[in-house]
């Protein structure tokens, strides 16, 4: 063989070694998981409280919590990503100004999340009086999602041509007008798909939660968005660690993975999905 | 004013005046001293090489060039009179005077339908019955219905690009507009379909005062009353179509239209 070739030929081999490596990273985290977990699972699991100090039972109140949590944060982030991206992208003079204020957004998102989880107890829990609840928890994750939003929502408004924006303010339409009925509906996937991935990614999060609402154990589902929760994350971590009797709970700890993985495949799966519809249609658009 | 620009029309046709015009990208001159009127029921066209303002000047007549940044006018643009950059002057109520049809065709990925009801849905119209009457009308005097009315619920992006096009034109006459601004409206068609485009703005201009930017100069000589040569920024002359082209009166004029620059 020429050495051109012996490279290419070594070149090739050793990205697809390392593309294989982190496939089977991934793939034997969820076979363990999946090994170790799988037994617990059972309808009994998914819908019954914990009972003898964790040892037996469920954990629907963990799932509820996050249900609940995630919730709030869609709630919460959702709009205030979309009109922050809307207002960055559409409106504001691009000056340096926002150029700042993109960099601290991009910024944002190394923020450790135990920051945000401090940051959320001195506002929520303190500040505006949510107290450690569903509802501070909510929010902190939502300030932690912002930046996945903000950022995806401004890809996805910069893949509308300027056309549609020319075309429909030379009809007479207003900014708003021509934003709303012309732009938005095309790059509301793209948003709610960067939404959705944020999301998928505070779901799993424990710091932000620890001081901002989760418990150890509350056995009965919330009551109101004020209660304090139980959650998956926070669940796992107190099984795997911090449990009087780790060995015995470990199937459970196991389990409450595989649910916590399970959920956040979902929501990517979901995320996929709007995305490739909307690649679809944005074909369709050329 | 100069001679040459001095007007060559009676002043109760003249739809569009433009007195002293400047405009700067930036810190950079695009236009300067622009002087010119353009009248109802005629077709005024624009010519120049690449670069020479034409197109920014179109931009001036809707205000389409406040969409980019950093941009500035001095001078003023009449239309019907009045000056449609003054402070009180809504820019929507100018655009809906003043349509434009852009030189790459930009049907909305919306039903043909939709794309020509468009406009009047922002503009405030409700009334089914209303709507669909004028998409009909619109079409028709787009010289597109026939082609279309069976497929109006389907998307315009299946178009043909002469057909986009001229669904642009249906768009853009839907709202009603006085005055209609096209950018090289047929650069990226074919000649049967620019014929097409050609025979519509010949009847068109029955109605509507046409503005239309070319980059063909043939183009200019068969469709148009009045040529404008820009260069560098500048009107350099004006006059009725026929004498512009066959008795241009400077030698930058002529030394263009036969070719010999640009």
């Amino acid at each position: 063989m020429k050495p051109r070739a012996i490279t290419e030929k070594i070149g090739f081999t050793s990205l697809i070694v390392a593309s294989l490596v982190v496939v089977l990273i991934l793939f034997g985290i969820l076979a363990n998981i999946f090994y170790n977990g799988a037994s617990v699972l059972s309808l009994e699991f998914l819908t019954q409280p914990p009972r003898n100090g964790m040892t037996a039972g469920g954990i629907l109140p963990a799932i509820v919590g996050t249900f609940l949590v995630s919730l709030i944060t869609i709630v919460f982030a959702v709009p205030l990503g979309m009109f922050s991206a809307i207002y960055l992208n559409e409106y504001a003079h691009q000056g340096k100004l926002v150029r700042l204020i993109r960099l601290s957004i991009r910024n944002l998102s190394g923020v450790p999340s135990v920051v945000y989880g401090l940051f959320g107890v001195a506002l929520f829990v303190r500040l505006f009086h949510f107290g450690a609840s569903i509802l501070s928890s909510g929010m902190t994750l939502g300030l932690l999602t912002l930046p996945w939003t903000i950022t995806a929502s401004e890809e996805a408004l910069k893949t509308v041509p300027k056309s549609f924006r020319d075309g429909a303010l030379a009809l007479g339409a207003t900014k708003w007008q021509a934003i709303r009925t012309n732009v938005l509906p095309y790059a509301i996937p793209g948003m709610l798909t960067g939404a959705i991935l944020g999301l998928a990614r505070a779901a799993g999060e424990t710091a932000p939660i620890l001081f901002t609402g989760a418990a150890f154990s509350i056995p009965s589902l919330p009551q109101s968005l004020f209660d304090q929760f139980m959650a998956l994350p926070y669940h796992l971590y107190i099984l795997a660690t911090q449990h009087q009797d780790i060995q015995k709970v470990r199937p459970i700890a196991y389990g409450t993975a595989l649910v916590l993985i399970a959920l956040i495949l979902c929501l990517n799966v979901v995320a996929i999905a709007i995305r490739y519809r909307y690649r679809k249609k944005a074909r369709m658009a050329q | 004013m100069d001679p040459l620009h001095s007007s060559i029309h009676p002043a109760d046709e003249i739809k569009i005046a433009v007195r002293n015009l400047n405009f700067y990208y930036g810190s950079q001159k695009a236009l300067e001293n622009i002087n010119l009127d353009m009248p109802s029921h005629q077709v005024t066209a624009f010519i120049g090489p690449s670069g020479c303002g034409k197109s920014t000047f179109l931009r001036c007549l809707n205000r389409m060039n406040e969409t980019i940044l950093d941009t500035r006018v001095e001078g003023t643009i009449l239309l019907d009179g009045e000056d449609i950059y003054a402070p009180e002057v809504d820019v929507v109520d100018v655009r809906r005077r003043v349509g434009m049809v852009f030189q790459k065709s930009n049907p909305f990925p919306k039903t043909v339908f939709e794309n020509v009801a468009y406009g009047l849905h922002i503009n405030g119209m409700r009334d089914k019955r209303q709507i669909a009457w004028m998409v009909e009308r619109s079409l028709i005097d787009a010289a597109l219905w026939d082609e279309v009315k069976d497929r109006l619920h389907e998307s315009a992006m299946g178009l043909s690009g002469g057909q986009q096009q001229r669904l642009c034109i249906a768009r853009a006459l839907a709202i009603k507009p006085e005055v209609i601004l096209m950018d090289e409206p047929a650069s990226a068609l074919d000649p049967l379909a620019t014929k097409k485009i050609e025979d519509l703005i010949q009847e068109l201009k029955k109605e509507y005062a046409i503005i239309i930017v070319t980059h063909n100069m043939q183009q200019a000589a068969r469709i148009s009353d009045i040529t404008a040569f820009f260069y560098l920024g500048r009107l350099i002359e004006v006059d009725e179509t026929r004498l512009l082209f066959t008795k241009p009166k400077l030698r930058q004029t002529e030394e263009y239209i036969t070719g010999r620059f640009g």
